[in-house]
């Protein structure tokens, strides 16, 4: 499997990034030699095999539903780049 | 005391001096920060220094100490890699995306060594995001390998590597997602340990692949490595991912008795694809500890060859989902005038990640995406699976298994900095250790050409005792991990 231009604007797209005309050639060079390392894996037979998403195989933790405030509400929002009256600021979405 | 004698001494010789009251936290910490100030300029590998309140914490640890009361790390400096959350002080990940962030908690390895007494002198240099194995996609500038100003220090914890070994610190962390503990410390001539997935808790370390991702200390001394290993590690409450398992005193418990030991060599890291040099320095080191009783067994490990293409897939899919919650909203950077939403989370992204972090985000959504999910992503995961039981074989011949940290010594600026996969060729005998989960530690072996090289360590599950007494043995024979660069040609 080999990408055109025309995937990588699709994945710029899903990934909320962007490519200009001029970087989208190397971008696109590049990307491919990534991807036919990766296509590597196409030469082993994985029939019947689980995927495994946590090294020991480990079950999810669950802990009691209990009510704590590790952080402060103040400072986690001080970090934002733009806010309001304790609230985070975007452009206008609807007119 | 001489100023100087104290910055390349071993975490072990420092705390029995500290202890003794022949040395203070002041003036230990007063030394760092001189060396840092001298030397800094020229490597870059301190991104933010925090000179007042280190030495208002190494006040408190001399009067705790003239009390008596210590913890292991009581007064000791350290440095941490600019992954780890530090609350109050800016954590940049080594991203213009992170550049004024300031975190409003510590991340648990940073709230545990403090609690052990450890002073806090900054933050070092990375990889941005930890993506790269040369520090030189930190948005920082590159760090330069003490041993060698022309060369990278090897990634992503290139400035806590060359921190260590240019005497800004006796300790410093690092994380390891898939070598960048364990080759930094290979080409700086350091001991790096990265241990047992989720031994380690992950909450506030910045993430990148959460499956892999894992936090370490790099220090002059397997015995360093083991003092801090103890300080950092056990099962956190914030990462459901933190193993129940007690955690031992990896220092107390270090044993130079090697004797019957089985070592598992394999064949496919020992091939003819391994240069020379890094073969006679690793056998060379192989050869010390048979010396001491060791047994070496050539043992398979027959998918290896998979294992760059599996983590390349599994490590950007991972990246692709983490690094979404960067939208120049919430925290981080937010671009100029935005036009509206979509291009506020557009050009923030674009123009707040830098190259290397933004190819791994499109590979990472390719794999993940409609129609390529089971070829790619659901492929990896079960070649993932495949690897990882190569090792739980081999462990049934062996006690650990050892082979090269990288395939070279440092390389000059810019020679793999064009072609993703030569770079992604750096970290080809310690990825697969990060998908296994497996506990992997790299000593220094020697030197090729006056540049280090190291000698990897791998550990069954949750046995970095054994990896750990190993190195403890060599480093007990040989005195490579004694050495230290001149750092001539400085500016200060």
């Amino acid at each position: 499997m080999s990408v055109t231009s025309r995937d990588l604007e699709k994945m710029a797209l899903l990934a909320r990034l962007e490519i200009t005309e001029t970087d989208l050639p190397d971008v696109t060079e590049r990307f491919s030699r990534v991807l036919s390392l990766v296509n590597e894996l196409n030469t082993i037979d994985t029939d019947g095999v689980i995927p495994m998403s946590n090294p020991h195989d480990m079950e999810q933790r669950l802990r009691e539903d209990s009510i704590a405030h590790p952080s402060d509400r103040e400072a986690l929002m001080a970090s934002a780049p733009a806010q309001q009256d304790g609230y985070f600021l975007v452009p206008k979405v609807i007119d | 005391m001489a100023e100087d004698s104290v910055l390349g001494m071993s975490v072990s010789a420092l705390q029995m001096m500290l202890r003794k009251r022949s040395v203070s936290s002041v003036e230990l910490t007063e030394a760092f920060i001189g060396r840092i100030a001298a030397a800094n300029e020229s490597l870059n590998a301190v991104v933010t220094v925090c000179a007042e309140q280190a030495l208002e914490q190494a006040q408190e640890a001399d009067a705790a100490l003239g009390r008596g009361e210590y913890r292991s790390l009581t007064g000791m400096p350290i440095l941490h890699k600019d992954i780890f959350c530090t609350r109050g002080v800016r954590t940049t990940c080594g991203s213009k995306m992170l550049e004024d962030f300031v975190p409003a908690y510590d991340a648990t390895v940073v709230t545990k060594m403090k609690a052990e007494g450890a002073i806090m002198l900054g933050k070092c240099n990375m990889d941005e995001f930890a993506m790269g194995s040369s520090n030189e996609t930190s948005y920082f500038g590159t760090v330069k390998n003490p041993w060698n100003l022309d060369c990278v220090p090897g990634g992503s914890s290139g400035g806590s590597a060359a921190a260590i070994a240019a005497g800004m610190a006796p300790l410093v962390t690092g994380t390891d997602t898939g070598g960048s503990i364990r080759q930094p410390a290979s080409l700086c001539g350091l001991t790096g340990l990265k241990p047992t997935y989720g031994r380690v808790s992950r909450l506030g370390i910045i993430a990148f692949a959460s499956s892999l991702d894992q936090a370490g200390p790099m220090a002059h001394t397997a015995e360093d490595c083991a003092i801090a290993l103890t300080a950092m590690s056990g099962i956190d409450p914030g990462d459901s991912t933190s193993a129940d398992i007690p955690v031992s005193d990896f220092h107390g418990a270090l044993d130079t008795q090697i004797d019957g030991l089985r070592i598992g060599l394999p064949r496919e890291y020992f091939n003819d694809s391994l240069d020379n040099a890094v073969r006679e320095r690793v056998m060379a080191a192989l050869a010390e500890l048979e010396k001491a009783g060791a047994v070496l067994v050539d043992i398979d490990l027959p998918h290896s060859h998979y294992a760059i293409a599996t983590y390349y897939v599994i490590a950007p899919a991972e990246a692709s989902a983490n690094l979404a919650r960067y939208d120049g909203v919430r925290f981080g950077y937010r671009c100029e005038a935005p036009q509206d939403l979509e291009d506020l989370y557009r050009r923030s992204r674009s123009e707040g990640f830098g190259e290397e972090v933004q190819r791994r985000i499109l590979v990472g959504t390719y794999a993940l995406s409609a129609g390529f999910y089971d070829a790619y992503f659901n492929k990896a995961q079960q070649v993932r699976r495949i690897i990882t039981e190569d090792f739980h074989h081999a462990f049934e011949q062996v006690d650990i298994i050892a082979g090269p940290s990288a395939p070279g010594v440092a390389f000059p600026f810019g020679t793999k900095q064009t072609d993703p996969v030569a770079m992604y060729m750096e970290d080809i005998y310690t990825l697969a250790v990060n998908l296994a989960g497996l506990p992997g530690l790299s000593a220094p072996a020697g030197f090729i050409d006056g540049m280090p090289i190291g000698i990897q360590l791998i550990g069954k599950p949750f046995d970095e005792q054994t990896i750990l007494n190993t190195a403890h043995r060599l480093q007990t024979d040989t005195d490579f991990h004694m050495a230290r660069p001149t750092l001539q040609g400085l500016a200060s």
